[in-house]
């Protein structure tokens, strides 16, 4: 299993039977293929519809996700504008989101939507997100890829939204952010020591604290 | 209503390009704008363009061309990371960029078609989004204060439209098209299929004719 793998499984455990969720780009779109038996969720897409869907068959016109990309329909799904789409996401109405991060810290902050000078992608719905879904997941790998800390005492990135990320999924470790860390899951063979070696913010360790079930 | 002929040809609609002109354009990385639109605007040739829409697609599809040809002085949008040039553009300054969080970007557009003086959100506290902005904290919670958006012109695309105006759009393509034909002194419309007046049901329309001011329909002339 690889990281990538473990983090879709770890993150997808964390939906409820009938949530609204909203995937970002990436590692977060691999999270449906990993749903226990019995949840069924909705998919919310940015750019205007409920009930998001892998393409079957060939393309429809007019019909792609929040990457641009032909996508499908679930029956009984539902398009509106991009006032009404955010005003779900804002609002209140999307029950999770889970999104990539290039940092976190301790204090539920989120860096994804640009390094400047060199990447300045832009926040696209990111920010909306993450101040309106009920949960905030930030799933990522544990690392940079040259084996750098992402998770922080402090995000250095422009920050796309204060203090509002609930957990952190790695393939490491499973973190909830309450007042601090709490390292609440480890990855498949990893240790606590190794955990904290390959992360900058302090953590506590949940009483609890067992490895992803996954 | 409907004595206003509306039906024009691109040709046609080129008199209306100028440079320096404000532009907003529906579409969601390119579905949903207009492309004959994108195409006769390109074609006239109109420069030190300010374009307001979601994103500049990619390189040859939506406004893409656009930015490629270097008709845009400035940009108002969510996200860019699908064009490389505009982000090439906005490095070496040849471009200015305002990037707005998408849902703030909706409800400013909104708020220019709505006679409303701005919006309060809390989206973009505690980031740079807050910066040289009017912050109001209400019942506990943050917020900013975002102004209005207009254009001079609006470039929408939708699926079918009858001869005054009324719209319907297409799955996906719909996004910002609704929002923007509110929000602009001209509204220009390219469609793909046109009917006549009775045959859109009144319950379905999604834009009104009253606010469309000229009609094409894609491909011709």
């Amino acid at each position: 299993m690889d990281a990538k793998e473990i983090i879709a499984r770890r993150v997808a455990q964390e939906l409820k039977d009938g949530f609204i969720v909203n995937l970002g780009i990436g590692l977060p779109t691999l999270v449906p293929n990993y749903l226990p038996l019995g949840i069924n969720i909705t998919l919310q897409s940015e750019n205007g519809f409920l009930g998001l869907a892998p393409l079957k068959g060939s393309p429809l016109p007019n019909l792609v996700n929040a990457g641009g990309q032909p996508c499908g329909i679930e029956l009984g799904g539902s398009f509106f504008d991009s006032a009404t789409s955010f005003a779900l996401i804002r609002g209140g109405h999307v029950d999770a989101t889970v999104l990539g991060g290039l940092q976190v810290d301790c204090h539920g902050n989120l860096a994804n939507w640009m390094v400047p000078g060199k990447m300045v992608p832009g926040m696209g719905g990111a920010m909306d997100l993450v101040t309106g879904a009920r949960h905030v997941i930030i799933a990522m790998e544990h690392c940079t890829k040259d084996g750098g800390p992402k998770v922080l005492k402090q995000c250095t990135l422009p920050l796309t939204c204060k203090g509002r990320v609930h957990m952190i999924v790695t393939e490491m470790a499973v973190f909830r952010v309450a007042d601090g860390l709490v390292l609440e899951e480890l990855g498949p063979g990893v240790t606590v020591e190794q955990v904290r070696n390959c992360t900058e913010a302090d953590f506590k360790v949940s009483p609890s604290c067992k490895q992803m079930a996954i | 209503m409907g004595i206003v002929q509306k039906i024009i040809s691109y040709k046609e609609a080129q008199q209306y390009f100028k440079d320096g002109m404000t532009i907003m354009y529906g579409g969601f990385m390119g579905c949903g704008t207009p492309d004959g639109l994108v195409r006769a605007l390109l074609e006239h040739g109109a420069r030190n363009l300010t374009i307001i829409g979601n994103d500049t697609a990619f390189p040859n599809t939506g406004v893409g061309p656009l930015i490629v040809n270097k008709r845009v002085r400035r940009l108002i949008a969510s996200h860019i990371g699908t064009n490389p040039e505009t982000g090439r553009q906005l490095i070496a300054k040849e471009l200015d960029v305002d990037l707005v969080p998408q849902g703030t970007l909706a409800e400013r557009i909104r708020c220019g078609g709505a006679g409303l003086g701005g919006i309060l959100t809390p989206t973009g506290v505690g980031t740079i989004v807050e910066q040289g902005k009017t912050k109001l904290t209400l019942d506990g919670i943050d917020y900013l204060l975002e102004r209005p958006l207009r254009a001079d012109m609006a470039l929408i695309k939708a699926k079918r439209s009858d001869r005054i105006g009324n719209l319907v759009y297409e799955r996906s393509a719909r996004n910002f098209n609704p929002l923007m034909a509110l929000a602009a002194d001209m509204v220009i419309v390219e469609v793909d299929e046109l009917v006549e007046k009775g045959e859109i049901d009144p319950d379905i329309v999604v834009t009104p004719g009253a606010l469309v001011h000229k009609i094409i329909i894609a491909g011709r002339g």
